[in-house]
């Protein structure tokens, strides 16, 4: 191999010379978590839609508009204004604006946490009609386990995100963390919004109670 | 920082506030789309493509947009979503069975 063959294998993108996506490694991280999660996500949804193709008896009109869509509608336009406010923490880190950036944060926090206190009322609700894990009164047991099941799983995500952010809030508002783990952060609670996408038409829309 | 270099800093990082404000609306516009869309009476079937293919749009929108997808290498977009898709894509095998299960159920 001659010199300049072997500058090009030592520097070239695909050889270990520079970084090939252009990023650094935590938000390629992220990225790869992200696709790990979806994988996850799909599963639990498709296991939920093949419940209930496959029973005759599933309950496929549960949630009336009040308390079930109104609460749910509500729930999403709360997490997509917490992606908003998510927007502007990474454009604020990307300015080196700190104090900003930490607002922010602390607004998108304070979405994710009022997502969570309406999304447990709505459980409760749904508790006091008698829905259960194994039982509930209209059809095919498994669709309390399928749907706290989902829903949890995501509630736990959103939690798990709060903290995060949390985190994040303190360690960049103190110079501990920069601008890119403010953005990973970003990542990680846009992919919790996307999720809800899904998640609120799959399970919520498909059953509304006409 | 002047107004116009912050918004030449912002776009730099991809995207200006104005443009995060209108991807935000959208979203915010076809969700209240499917909320209207549920309530129509449609064939299961139908109302299932539209609400997923809503869905789909709302998802491009945020990957695209609010994460940053569009405005990063290709090289990333290439290595994250057709892997994604195709995987998500294997999962739908199982609908035939739930469809044979259902037969069995109702004869």
């Amino acid at each position: 191999m001659t010199e300049s063959h072997s500058e090009a294998a030592v520097t070239g993108a695909w050889s270990g010379g520079g970084s090939p996506y252009a990023i650094g490694h935590k938000k390629l991280g992220m990225w790869l978590f992200i696709m790990s999660d979806v994988m996850t996500f799909t599963a639990l949804l498709m296991a939920y839609s093949y419940s209930r193709l496959a029973n005759p008896d599933w309950p496929r009109h549960v949630f009336p508009i009040w308390p079930a869509i109104a609460f749910s509608t509500t729930m999403t336009v709360v997490l997509l204004a917490s992606s908003l406010t998510m927007v502007m923490a990474v454009a604020a880190a990307h300015r080196g604006a700190r104090g900003a950036a930490v607002k922010w944060l602390l607004a998108t926090m304070a979405g994710g946490l009022i997502f969570c206190g309406l999304h447990v009322t709505e459980w409760f609700h749904l508790i006091e009609e008698g829905v259960r894990l194994w039982s509930n009164p209209w059809g095919a047991p498994l669709f309390g386990a399928t749907f706290f099941g989902i829903t949890g799983l995501h509630m736990t995500h959103v939690l798990c995100g709060v903290i995060y952010l949390g985190v994040i809030a303190w360690g960049y508002g103190t110079s501990r963390f920069n601008g890119e783990d403010v953005e990973v952060s970003g990542l990680y609670w846009h992919f919790v919004d996307l999720v809800w996408m899904f998640v609120f038409p799959m399970v919520y829309l498909m059953s509304v109670k006409y | 920082m002047s107004g116009h270099a912050a918004e030449l800093h912002e776009a730099s990082h991809g995207g200006t506030t104005k443009l995060f404000l209108m991807v935000w609306i959208g979203l915010v516009v076809i969700t209240l789309g499917e909320v209207y869309i549920a309530y129509l009476e449609f064939p299961a079937v139908t109302m299932l493509l539209m609400l997923i293919g809503l869905s789909v749009l709302k998802a491009g929108l945020i990957v695209a947009y609010f994460m940053h997808l569009r405005f990063e290498k290709f090289t990333l977009f290439l290595t994250i979503v057709p892997a994604t898709i195709f995987c998500v894509g294997m999962m739908t095998v199982i609908f035939p069975d739930s469809m044979r299960l259902l037969n069995i159920r109702l004869h």
